[in-house]
């Protein structure tokens, strides 16, 4: 009898073998390890480890807002309904929610796109957000995670059936996370290089360039980009967006567009437009034919809530037996965490001014945007002054992405170690100053640059450990290559 | 653009251009029976006259939906665990909130908000390793535990695990007929070779290891089998498997060099007499090392069913037995593309893992409604096989287990000529018909699959007892009016 095992391994689909393993993880891994070792009572030159290598704010020691969990706990365990400790709106928005649920039970499935009320609410808000472009609640699918509607998005386009692979366009840098979805779906990714040196911006000739140099080897179906961008930081402006659509709309891609950091805009001279509403203001032939899916989620913003397990994809101009199919695919998920959806409701229809429950809400919110600031300037100040490291201006999302200008002489002992540069600094920094972050090379960059990731959703006594830490390793670090 | 400025008048994503595997997924519980269910709903809503004044649904194995109440120490600790400041709130007992404390320090920054790694939180692996020791008196190690959104989730990964090749190495699953219509999508969604082998409705839907045999020898002709997919107890025929017959299953996956896929969703749903469940880990270890140490098996669990019933959440689990450390690794990478499950979910399954034992507070209340909701599907189900065996024209097999009855229909040879008119399978026929007469909502057998020339419905006995008793009514009198019109 043969070991099952033996052929199986052989026969695992090569499509999988191709997923590069997440070096982030690896490190977030050790990171664990050495927090269990000093548990224990293991010396280290630090007492604790510091992991800013997720885009998490509550990992970060961010606080929920207290209005989301207080109706989310009301839906769980209505009996909190009958007692005068919470305020009236959060039982009134309790309330609603359940009389929307089968059987009154947030234990009970919700239709595939999502319960009725709350696609509406999110069609009405993203109406709202848009100036009052239309938006129709049956071009929304509720999902457990914008991830969720990200793959689906993908299965619908990637095949490998035909003689050209299915490619999608995706920046470099990218989120790793939907490289790694289209490499699992047998997806093509063909790069675009986002300009460093102009703020991480876009550039329609470069789009050019990687589409024109794709369309040898594969099918180039789909461009995807994030906006406000990860990890860059970057917010493009109305201008920037149009001219990607228009490059789409001419070269005939269908526009992913990630949004799931819209509401975290840091820069007063920036603000987040989305690609819907720049689409419809372009007008026809734009706004009635090019294919648009954005993406938005409550793991980011003010929310945070990236446990729950909750976003949306809005579709334009899908073909309408597309459509179909697209129904009948999500449903075989059967439907998205229902308390990610009730926290996606609350993103869509908050607490308002003369509610009861306004003035800690809009407290807590003035006070995240406010941190976020000075994180931002905090981080841009600190990485500014120290030598061999330097990053663009951060105007959006929650990371700082710097780059590090590397010796030659570390390069080379990386890559002697068998290491990627960044990977291998990322390891030195978690190991010797008990800081884990994102190395570059996960989200892709310019061959020969180097750079990490840091979640700056954090508390600001947090993120100056973080970086007093940083600054001694970095120049530390320097100091042994010189 | 072209040259007169105009767009591309061909739209980039289309039925033709579009990946073809997707338009071969089809999902019966959620189909157009279903839909046109949600019509009829809207319509009554508005005014609409009907022969009845709502639509019973009766098609998905929703507990809560159809009004059974969630277990109160479950959505104590979670409610607690959402919104820690309950915890200095005196009507909690003590046991929830340390449940809740324990399970609050093993997330990031002490919030169920935080991402957790995309096998599930470590400490909950372990409660479940040791849940399942429990149950099965057999070792269980953390690191072969994958937490999942729902089965489903861990279903489908392991399925896009096995599958690969081309042509006649194309994989090839084995799958019952009837089945849990989730199998079909996914295969279908990924490309792979359906491999039906039929479950004996002479025998209690009894599995039969020389239909496994047929059904094999005759798929290797043109693809290569890999998997084994068993669902016990059983969707939608309700059928626990007895010992004997897991260990002919078993001893066959082995023979023929098979991965097991054991759906074991339904695990507390037992009612029949003389059945019991038993876990497809346990049997193939009390089978000893030459089987135990070759036979790679994942077996699914969730917290949408048994008597929790919490489907919204999205929790469950795998553990896989003798999976390859290599292929383990690409699993670890794959489930990572999708983050991690829901942390609701994650904690509501430690909860189930680790219930209130008998010295506790909420243990009497715990071991009441867990009862009660066990007990009660047991009645109805008993019900419900009585009741449609008295209606000339329906059998129904025992419901052994699981939340479904699933009946044979016989049809009149004019009702199949309409339906075929009609340009529908004669069961959907049937079924729509039912729907629109009588407000019932169920599930054609063609969505399940069935022999051919036999038709079926799957119906949830999952209504309160009263209504359950009307809609059986009504169901009845619908049958004999229907097989009236077409005699």
């Amino acid at each position: 009898m043969q070991p099952i095992g033996m052929s199986l391994l052989r026969e695992v689909s090569p499509r999988l073998w191709s997923i590069r393993s997440s070096e982030q993880v690896a490190l977030a891994k050790r990171a664990a390890q050495i927090t269990a070792e000093l548990q224990q009572g293991v010396k280290k030159p630090y007492k604790d480890v510091i992991d800013v290598s997720w885009g998490d704010a509550h990992r970060g020691g961010l606080k929920p807002l207290t209005f989301v969990r207080q109706v989310i706990a009301s839906c769980l365990y209505p009996s909190l309904l009958n007692s005068e400790s919470l305020p009236i709106d959060v039982q009134q928005k309790a309330q609603n929610l359940l009389g929307c649920c089968e059987g009154g039970s947030v234990g009970a499935y919700t239709s595939t796109c999502g319960i009725p009320k709350i696609v509406r609410s999110v069609s009405e808000f993203i109406s709202r957000r848009d100036g009052g472009v239309e938006s129709l609640p049956e071009n929304i699918f509720i999902t457990s995670g914008s991830q969720r509607s990200l793959m689906m998005v993908l299965k619908l386009f990637v095949q490998t059936e035909r003689s050209a692979r299915t490619g999608v366009l995706v920046p470099v840098p990218s989120y790793p996370y939907f490289n790694m979805a289209l490499s699992m779906l047998g997806g093509v990714m063909v790069p675009y290089y986002l300009d460093e040196e102009h703020g991480w911006d876009v550039k329609v000739d470069e789009l050019r360039r990687a589409l024109h140099a794709a369309r040898g080897h594969c099918n180039p179906m789909a461009l995807y980009i994030t906006n406000p961008g990860n990890p860059t930081g970057h917010v493009q402006n109305r201008k920037s967006i149009e001219d990607v659509i228009q490059f789409a709309a001419e070269e005939n891609l269908f526009l992913l567009a990630d949004e799931v950091y819209q509401d975290s805009v840091h820069d007063p001279e920036s603000d987040f437009i989305s690609y819907k509403k720049v689409l419809f203001e372009m007008g026809p032939p734009y706004s009635n034919s090019v294919e648009l899916a954005s993406f938005n989620s409550i793991s980011k913003g003010y929310f945070g809530e990236c446990g729950v397990r909750g976003g949306y994809v809005e579709f334009v101009n899908l073909d309408p037996t597309v459509m179909e199919c697209a129904y009948t695919l999500f449903s075989t998920d059967t439907c998205a965490s229902v308390l990610g959806q009730i926290t996606l409701d609350i993103l869509a229809h908050p607490p308002q001014p003369g509610d009861p429950s306004y003035p800690i809400f809009s407290e807590e919110i003035r006070a995240m945007k406010d941190t976020m600031i000075s994180n931002v300037h905090r981080v841009q100040e600190v990485i500014g002054s120290l030598p061999g490291m330097s990053c663009q201006p951060i105007k959006g999302a929650i990371f700082a992405f710097p780059q590090l200008h590397l010796p030659p002489s570390a390069v080379q002992q990386a890559e002697k170690a068998g290491v990627n540069p960044d990977v291998w600094y990322s390891s030195c920094l978690l190991d010797e100053a008990g800081l884990c972050v994102g190395p570059g090379c996960e989200h892709g960059q310019r061959e020969g640059t180097h750079h990490i990731r840091l979640c700056i959703a954090t508390t600001q006594e947090n993120l100056e450990e973080v970086l007093t830490r940083l600054s001694a390793f970095h120049l530390s670090f320097k100091s042994r290559f010189f | 653009m072209t040259e007169n400025g105009i767009l591309h008048p061909e739209r980039v994503l289309t039925l033709d251009t579009m990946n073809p595997n997707v338009k071969r997924v089809e999902y019966a519980v959620r189909g157009p029976i279903v839909q046109r269910a949600a019509q009829i709903e809207k319509e009554l809503k508005e005014g609409v006259k009907k022969p009845f004044t709502e639509v019973i649904r009766a098609n998905i194995g929703d507990c809560h939906a159809m009004g059974q109440r969630p277990i109160t120490f479950l959505r104590q600790v979670l409610a607690l665990c959402t919104y820690p400041e309950l915890l200095e709130d005196n009507k909690f007992p003590e046991d929830a909130k340390s449940r809740a404390r324990r399970i609050l320090q093993a997330c990031g920054g002490g919030s169920i908000g935080s991402y957790s790694m995309s096998q599930g939180i470590e400490l909950i692996r372990q409660d479940v390793a040791r849940y399942i020791e429990r149950r099965d008196g057999i070792p269980s190690n953390p690191d072969n535990i994958f937490l999942s959104a729902g089965a489903s989730d861990g279903i489908s990964t392991m399925l896009k695990i096995l599958v690969s090749g081309e042509g006649s190495t194309r994989t090839g699953v084995m799958i019952s007929i009837p089945q849990y219509p989730l199998y079909s999508a996914a295969l279908a969604d990924l490309g792979a070779v359906q491999i039906n082998y039929y479950l004996d409705e002479a025998n209690n839907w009894g599995m039969d290891v020389s239909e496994l045999r047929r059904a094999l020898a005759e798929a290797k002709k043109h693809c290569a089998p890999r998997a084994l997919c068993v669902i016990n107890p059983g969707n939608p025929t309700g059928q626990v498997q007895s010992r004997k017959c897991i260990e002919e299953v078993i001893r066959f996956a082995a023979e023929e060099n098979l991965f097991l896929m054991a759906d074991e969703v339904y695990q507390d749903n037992v009612y029949a007499e003389g059945c019991k469940f038993h876990s497809f880990k346990k049997v193939l270890f009390e089978m000893g090392p030459k089987y135990s140490e070759k036979v790679e098996l994942a077996s699914f669990h969730s917290t949408s069913k048994c008597y929790m019933g919490e489907c919204g959440f999205r929790g469950g689990y795998m553990e896989l037995i003798n999976l390859d450390p290599s292929v383990k690794a690409q699993l670890i990478k794959m489930v990572s593309v999708r983050l991690c499950p829901p942390v609701a979910g994650q904690a509501l399954l430690d909860i189930v893992m680790n219930p209130p034992q008998p010295e506790e507070p909420s243990y009497p209340t715990y071991k009441k409604e867990r009862t009660a909701v066990l007990d009660d599907l047991a009645e109805k189900a008993k019900m419900t096989e009585e009741i449609f065996n008295k209606v000339p024209g329906i059998s129904c097999n025992p419901v052994q287990g699981a939340m479904y009855a699933f009946p044979r229909i016989e049809l009149p040879q004019k009702a199949i000529e309409a339906a075929k008119e009609k340009g529908q399978v004669p069961d959907m026929f049937y079924c729509m018909r039912l729907l629109e007469e009588k407000g019932i909502c169920l599930v054609p057998g063609s969505g399940f699959g069935q022999r051919e020339g036999t038709f079926h419905f799957r119906m949830t006995i999952l209504p309160p007892t009263e209504k359950l008793k009307v809609v059986l009514e009504k169901v009845k009198e619908f049958h004999l009016d229907f097989t009236a019109q077409y005699s």
